[in-house]
């Protein structure tokens, strides 16, 4: 199988200031990365906020135009001349955003949603093959359209909602979704069904998955690969277990350090990590000197 | 120990009256809880569980159409004892601030944004603190300085400081008066890992030097697994279990609870993690009898009618459940399963 995404020196700066006052901030710097090289998989992107993971993000949705680099789906850049390059661009590539409750419009029936991105991207018109095609996408997440029908968002719960939105996202069979901190927003005791849905998607749709997020331990839980990013910078890279067991950047060993558990319950679990958060700044600081390859198959950036 | 809150069969309404039609939403139902000197009391439920309603009573911040309909909660502070649901609004102004104070939710939209942080303090604290000038700002400098925040950011506009920093300043602002009582509300929530552990430690060691008691609510087990002494489980508005922080996390009583300490991730362990099915209910239509029947996997016939009361199982742990002593730890599915499934 031939590489689904491929993100190629990627960056991107926004300027600060007015426009003659030559600032800018940058928000991504030289990312090169690519997802679905040996089949479907979970990609995880870490980072605290300001991290840049969010502008990467808008920028393989096609949201976004990066200030240079390419990425490349299938071959074809994301950034498209037309409208009918750009929806079937679209219909491969689907987002699943932080807050459900955001996203839908409280005013809407959240089955309309449904409905249009079917006949959006499905090009139907009869009203059984939309309906048809509705209810097999929330088969998929578990829901059903008698469930859904004429339903407002509030009268969903937090979670109920996060699946119906990424129900939407399933209906075109996208080859590729992209979820920015999906479970952020849904309670703890149904956190754990969306994470289990988007591991589901994978192992029986076949769907890759770039997961956003600064929760370490649910990374852990259902990536494949991931990569760590500081102030835009990719710091380290490669297989989620490895690096999660044994981070080696000074930042993800900060990151690793800073998960609160129920293992780590005590007096000095709260200890500050002086020397670490000393290290990261100082890696911070240090000049760039690209990736290089480490132990387990990963790619670091030493300091 | 003593204590310093004593909550007896608290009950707080949400009452409405829509063109003649009367509806009630029992956000807090019957909860009784006492919480001691020194101590870091975690509460934690789901949205819509009544968690935040239970604290806007303790806060003495209930407006209409929340309505206390019965029971107390009485607080035993230094200066004198004074109950929730019966005291005047004179008394409650009296306490609020110097006895009692809280840290909210959301830092950006507790921070007023066109005033510099000194005067917010200014805003919050002089009256309560009763200085004014010189006096009061070299008050508001010892106290940032307790708290390793450097005096510079009395000057800054809320929006100069990064989120972790705004968070250090609602902290400082709710403790400036030295409260006996501190009520947080999910203060790390919109924080990153890092910035969260900073901001717990802040607090924690606020709470060893000062001596006061903080309920401290939050949705993430793991934020009381490291700093709750005692942790309140809420569903559906009542109190469904209470125990010491490590019993709670070893040997939780109740399935809902069992649950929540089961779903939490870890890095280093694969395992297959359980989802509960269905949803938490509606205050306004909750069930009969327990209110988690409908998702307990435990539930018998009994449970549908008849409501359990919150009773000790172990030393120092309560539990509402019929069937507590049939309640297990949830061990999740060996990592091997759930890779064959693959």
């Amino acid at each position: 199988m031939s590489t689904l995404l491929e993100v190629r020196n990627v960056s991107k700066s926004f300027p600060i200031g007015g426009v003659l006052s030559g600032r800018e901030a940058r928000a991504v710097a030289d990312a090169s990365f690519s997802v679905g090289e040996a089949g479907p998989e979970i990609f995880t992107i870490i980072g605290e906020s300001g991290s840049g993971k969010t502008t990467l993000a808008r920028m393989i949705l096609g949201l976004e135009r990066p200030t240079s680099g390419d990425i490349v789906f299938e071959g074809r850049p994301v950034t498209h001349a037309n409208r009918s390059e750009r929806l079937a661009f679209m219909a491969k590539v689907q987002p699943v955003f932080q807050n459900p409750f955001e996203a839908f419009n409280p005013l809407k029936q959240v089955d309309r949603y449904l409905a249009s991105t079917a006949r959006q991207f499905l090009k139907l018109s009869d009203k059984a093959a939309i309906e048809a095609a509705m209810d097999e996408a929330l088969q998929k997440v578990g829901l059903s359209l008698v469930e859904i029908r004429g339903r407002y968002p509030h009268e969903l719960s937090g979670g109920q909602l996060q699946r119906v939105a990424i129900a939407r996202a399933l209906i075109p069979n996208p080859a590729l979704l992209i979820a920015d901190e999906p479970v952020s927003m849904v309670d703890a005791s149904l956190r754990m069904a969306i994470v289990n849905l988007l591991r589901e998607l994978r192992d029986r749709m076949g769907v890759c998955v770039i997961y956003i997020t600064h929760d370490l331990a649910t990374a852990y839980y259902i990536s494949d690969r991931l990569m760590i990013m500081q102030r835009g910078r990719i710091v380290e890279m490669g297989p989620a277990r490895a690096i999660l067991d044994a981070p080696e950047h000074p930042y993800s060993r900060l990151l690793k350090a800073s998960v609160l558990s129920p293992e780590t319950m005590g007096d000095d679990s709260l200890a500050l990590q002086a020397d670490l958060i000393a290290a990261s700044e100082a890696a911070l600081a240090a000049p760039d000197s690209g990736l290089t390859p480490g132990s387990d198959g990963r790619l670091l950036r030493r300091a | 120990m003593t204590d310093i809150l004593t909550v007896e069969d608290l009950k707080a309404y949400y009452l409405m009256n829509y063109f003649g039609v009367n509806r009630e939403v029992r956000a807090v139902d019957g909860i009784s809880m006492s919480i001691a000197r020194n101590e870091i009391y975690g509460i934690a439920g789901e949205s819509s569980s009544g968690k935040t309603s239970l604290i806007k009573v303790l806060a003495a911040a209930t407006r209409p159409p929340l309505k206390i309909v019965g029971g107390s909660a009485l607080y035993h502070f230094k200066s004198g004892d004074i109950d929730i649901a019966k005291a005047s609004e004179r008394e409650l102004e009296a306490i609020r601030w110097r006895n009692l104070s809280y840290i909210m939710q959301g830092s950006m939209s507790v921070l007023n944004p066109l005033r510099k942080v000194g005067r917010i303090f200014e805003d919050f604290a002089a009256r309560p603190l009763g200085l004014s000038g010189g006096a009061f700002r070299q008050r508001v400098v010892e106290h940032l300085e307790r708290l390793k925040l450097s005096p510079q950011l009395l000057n800054a506009y809320p929006h100069e400081l990064s989120g972790g920093m705004r968070q250090r300043v609602t902290i400082g602002l709710a403790t400036v008066c030295n409260p006996e009582f501190i009520i947080a509300d999910e203060p790390t929530t919109a924080l990153d890992v890092v910035v969260q552990k900073d901001v717990l430690s802040l607090v924690k060691r606020l709470q060893t030097e000062f001596g006061s008691s903080i309920v401290f609510v939050t949705h993430d087990m793991a934020v009381h697994a490291s700093i709750a002494d005692r942790v309140g489980i809420i569903y559906a508005g009542r109190l469904v279990e209470e125990a010491p922080t490590r019993t709670l996390f070893a040997a939780p009583k109740h399935p809902y609870t069992a649950h929540l300490v089961a779903s939490l991730p870890r890095i280093g362990d694969t395992g297959q993690r359980p989802a509960l099915e269905g949803r938490p209910p509606s205050l306004a239509n909750p069930p009969a009898g327990c209110r988690f029947h409908p998702r307990c996997p435990l539930a018998l016939d009994k449970c549908k009618t008849e409501v359990p009361p919150l009773e000790l199982v172990a030393p120092g742990q309560r539990s509402a459940c019929w069937r507590w002593a049939d309640v297990r730890p949830i061990v999740p599915a060996p990592a091997k399963v759930a890779e064959a499934v693959r």
